[in-house]
C-alpha cells in the first residue's frame, strides 16, 4: 500500500473494507451487489499465493479480488458552499417551476425519493437547475447520472455554462476526466460502482432505459454511491410499470409534467403499412413507398432522423440511400466516429442521419423529422418508440415535426405509444 | 476464435502466409537470432475477437477465460510437441507485474497443458514489449538471464507470437547453454 493512501486512511478520510464477504459458500462482491455464484471465479493468485475469489460481474472497472480490500472516501469531506452558483438567464415555465419547487423542496428537506415525470421535450435539464443551486448553496455534492454515453457529453456543456463557479465533471468509459473529485458530477451509471456514500443528491436521469432499469447491480450500485440521507430525484418521459404501481401506491412521490416547454402538442405518430419492407431491404433496395416518402422529405427544410433496427440496417439503409443524398451518415454504438458524426449533425452538416436505438433519448436537433423503418421489430417496444417520436417538434421555432412508423404489421408496442402520446396531449391541454 | 488448421508459415505458425514468410526469413538473416528458434506452433489467429478476449483475460484479469481454450491447446500440443520430448520453460514477469496482474499468462496455459513448468529465466527489468515497436525491441538488449542448466530441447510457452522477439530472447540463452533445440508454443499467432 502507498504511502498518501495510508496517510488518509489515518487521518480517517479513506477507510478499508473488505471486498468480497463470505458467508458460508455465498459471495457478495462489495464494489457491485453481485451474489450469483456462476458470477464469481478462483484463480491462483501471485500476490498472496493462495487459491483467490475474483467478482466477475465487475472485472471491466478492474479486478475485485477478496485478498485485497477495497477502499471508500470518507462521507464526512467538506464540499464549498456555493453563494450564487447559477448564471442561467432563462426562465422556466409554469410547469417546469413546479417541477422545480418540488425538487428544491425535496432538496432542502432530505425528502428521500422523488419521480418527475415529464413528456419529452419537457425540458429537464432547466427544471433541475433550481434544485441544483439549492443544493450547492447549501455545500452538497451531487451526481447526475444516466444511462447513456450521449447524454452525459450532451448535458455536460450545458451544466458547465449554466454553473461556471463549479467544479463539474463528466465520467464515462472514455472521457478524459478520471479523478472523479468534483462537487457536480455527471456519469453513466456504470460509473457509479467507483462510489460509495458520496452525494447528498443523486439525480438518475432516463431511469427507464436499458441498462438500468433492469440492472440490480447497478440499481445497488446508485443506492451505495448516495449518502444514507441522501435526495433521489428520477427523471423520465416514460416510466415503468414498476414505477407506475408505486407512484398510485402514493409509495412514490412524483410530479407529473405533460407539456412541452413551449406548450405545443407532441407529434403523433403515423403508422405507415410497408409489407415488402424486410424482403425489399434483404434485396438491398427500399420500397417505393419509403422512398417516395425520404424523397418529398428532403425537399423541405428539416434534416431527417432514421431509425433502423439493427446496425447491419443501419449501413445498408445509408448504402441504399447514399446515391442520391451523398451527405447521409450513420451512427451505432460501437461506430467509432459517433460523438463526431452526431454533432456534425446537430450542425446541419447532414440531411439525413440514420441511428439505431442509440439515439432514441436524450438528444435534442432543432428540427428533424423522424422515421422508423420495421417499428414492429422487439427493440421498439413502447418506450423506446415513445422517445424516439419526442426528438421530433423540440425547438419553439420548429415545433411541430413527421413521425411515421414503416412497419409490416402493426404491433401492440406501436399501437401502446401512440396512444400514449396521444393520452399526454389530452393531459397537456387541461394542465 | 479461428483455430489454425492449416499452418502458413512452417517457422512462425502463422496461417495467411505461403511458405517461411517475409518476417521469419528476416530473422534467418540476422547474424544473432539465426537459427536459435527450431519453430513457433500457436493455437488460434490473434484476430479483433482475439485481441478482445485477451483484453478481459490478461489485462482485465479475468483469468477463468483460459478454460474456454483448455481443449484446443491440448490437442494442439500434443499434435505437435508430443514426441520432442522438451522440458517446458515458462516466461517470467517482472515482479511488479506479475503483483499487478495476480497471474503469469505463460504459467497458467503451463499448467492447463497439465505439466510442471521450469524456471528457467529470471527477468532483469520490467518495460512492456507491447509498448514498444518491433525496431525498439529488437535494439532493447535481452531483458532476461538463463539461471539453471539445460541438457534437452526446451519448449518455451507463451500467450501471443507477435514479433518473435521474445520467444528469440530466451532462445539465445538457451542454445547458449548447449541446448540442442528450442521451440516455442503460443496461444495465438
Amino acid at each position: 500500500m502507498d504511502e498518501e493512501l495510508q496517510s488518509y486512511i489515518t487521518a480517517g478520510y479513506v477507510e478499508s473494507v473488505t471486498s468480497i464477504e463470505k458467508r458460508r459458500s455465498m459471495f457478495t462482491c462489495t464494489r457491485c451487489g453481485n451474489d450469483k455464484r456462476h458470477l464469481f471465479a478462483t484463480m491462483p493468485h501471485a500476490a498472496c499465493g493462495k487459491l483467490c475469489v475474483y467478482c466477475r460481474n465487475c472485472i471491466m472497472m478492474g479486478r475485485v479480488i477478496e485478498c485485497e480490500p477495497l477502499f471508500r472516501g470518507s462521507p464526512q469531506y467538506p464540499w464549498p458552499v456555493v453563494e450564487n452558483p447559477c448564471a442561467w438567464g432563462g426562465e422556466l415555465t409554469v410547469d417546469q417551476q413546479q417541477a422545480a419547487d418540488e425538487i428544491v423542496s425535496a432538496i432542502d428537506h432530505g425528502q428521500n425519493e422523488l419521480l418527475i415525470w415529464a413528456v419529452c421535450g419537457a425540458g429537464k435539464t432547466e427544471m433541475l437547475f433550481p434544485g441544483l443551486t439549492a443544493a450547492l448553496k447549501a455545500g452538497k455534492r451531487i451526481c447526475l447520472a444516466t444511462p447513456r454515453t450521449d447524454v452525459v457529453r450532451e448535458l455536460t456543456p450545458r451544466l458547465k455554462q449554466a454553473f461556471p463557479d463549479v467544479t463539474i465533471q463528466a465520467l464515462y468509459g472514455d472521457s478524459e476526466e478520471k479523478t472523479a473529485d468534483a462537487q457536480l458530477l455527471l456519469a453513466t451509471t456504470h460509473q457509479l460502482y467507483r462510489f460509495a456514500y458520496a452525494f447528498d443528491v443523486m439525480i438518475i436521469d432516463e431511469i427507464d432505459a436499458f441498462p438500468y432499469h433492469n440492472d440490480r447491480s447497478l440499481q445497488f450500485a446508485s443506492k451505495r454511491a448516495a449518502k444514507l440521507q441522501a435526495s433521489f430525484i428520477y427523471l423520465t418521459a416514460t416510466p415503468r410499470l414498476k414505477e407506475k404501481k408505486r407512484i398510485k401506491q402514493k409509495q412514490l412521490p412524483a410530479v407529473f409534467i405533460a407539456k412541452r416547454f413551449h406548450g405545443h402538442p407532441l407529434p403523433v405518430p403515423k403508422l405507415k403499412l410497408s409489407p415488402w419492407l424486410r424482403k425489399e431491404l434483404a434485396n438491398r433496395r427500399l420500397p417505393k413507398s419509403i422512398l417516395q416518402t425520404v424523397q418529398s422529405q428532403q425537399l423541405g427544410s428539416r434534416q431527417l432522423l432514421l431509425f433502423t433496427s439493427t446496425i447491419e440496417y443501419a449501413q445498408l439503409v445509408t448504402d441504399i440511400l447514399q446515391p442520391f443524398y451523398p451527405d447521409i451518415t450513420s451512427v451505432h454504438a460501437e461506430d467509432p466516429e459517433r460523438e463526431e458524426k452526431v454533432r456534425a449533425f446537430r450542425n446541419q452538416e447532414h440531411t439525413i442521419l440514420v441511428t439505431t436505438t442509440i439515439l432514441e433519448r436524450g438528444v435534442t436537433f432543432p428540427s428533424v423529422d423522424v422515421y422508423v423503418l420495421d417499428a414492429g421489430h422487439v427493440v421498439f417496444d413502447e418506450a423506446a418508440l415513445v422517445q424516439i417520436a419526442g426528438r421530433a417538434g423540440r425547438s419553439q421555432h420548429d415545433p411541430t415535426g413527421d413521425v411515421l412508423f414503416f412497419h409490416i404489421g402493426k404491433t401492440n408496442a406501436m399501437l401502446h405509444a401512440q396512444e400514449a402520446i396521444l393520452r399526454m396531449n389530452k393531459r397537456g391541454k387541461c394542465q | 476464435m479461428k483455430r489454425i488448421d492449416q499452418i502458413g508459415c512452417p517457422r512462425c505458425g502463422r496461417e495467411d502466409a505461403r511458405g517461411i514468410c517475409y518476417d521469419c526469413e528476416r530473422w534467418e538473416q540476422s547474424n544473432v537470432y539465426a537459427g536459435v528458434l527450431e519453430k513457433n506452433v500457436a493455437v488460434y489467429a490473434y484476430n479483433e475477437f482475439a485481441k478482445e478476449i485477451v483484453a478481459k483475460w490478461k489485462y482485465r484479469g479475468d483469468f477463468i477465460l483460459i478454460r474456454a481454450f483448455a481443449e484446443a491447446v491440448q490437442t494442439t500440443y500434443h499434435q505437435h510437441y508430443r514426441d520432442v520430448g522438451a522440458d517446458v520453460a515458462v516466461i517470467p514477469l517482472s515482479e511488479q507485474r506479475l503483483l499487478e496482474r495476480g497471474f503469469n499468462q505463460s504459467d497458467a496455459i503451463i499448467q492447463m497443458l497439465g505439466f510442471d513448468s521450469h524456471d528457467f529465466f529470471t527477468r532483469r527489468e520490467s518495460e512492456k514489449q507491447s509498448k514498444r515497436g518491433r525496431r525498439e525491441r529488437m535494439e532493447a538488449g535481452n531483458p532476461f538471464e538463463l539461471v539453471r542448466g539445460v541438457t534437452g530441447p526446451v519448449v518455451l510457452v507463451d500467450d501471443i507470437y507477435t514479433t518473435g522477439m521474445t520467444v528469440r530472447h530466451l532462445a539465445m540463452l538457451l542454445k547458449e547453454a548447449g541446448c540442442p533445440a528450442v521451440y516455442s508454443f503460443t496461444l495465438f499467432r
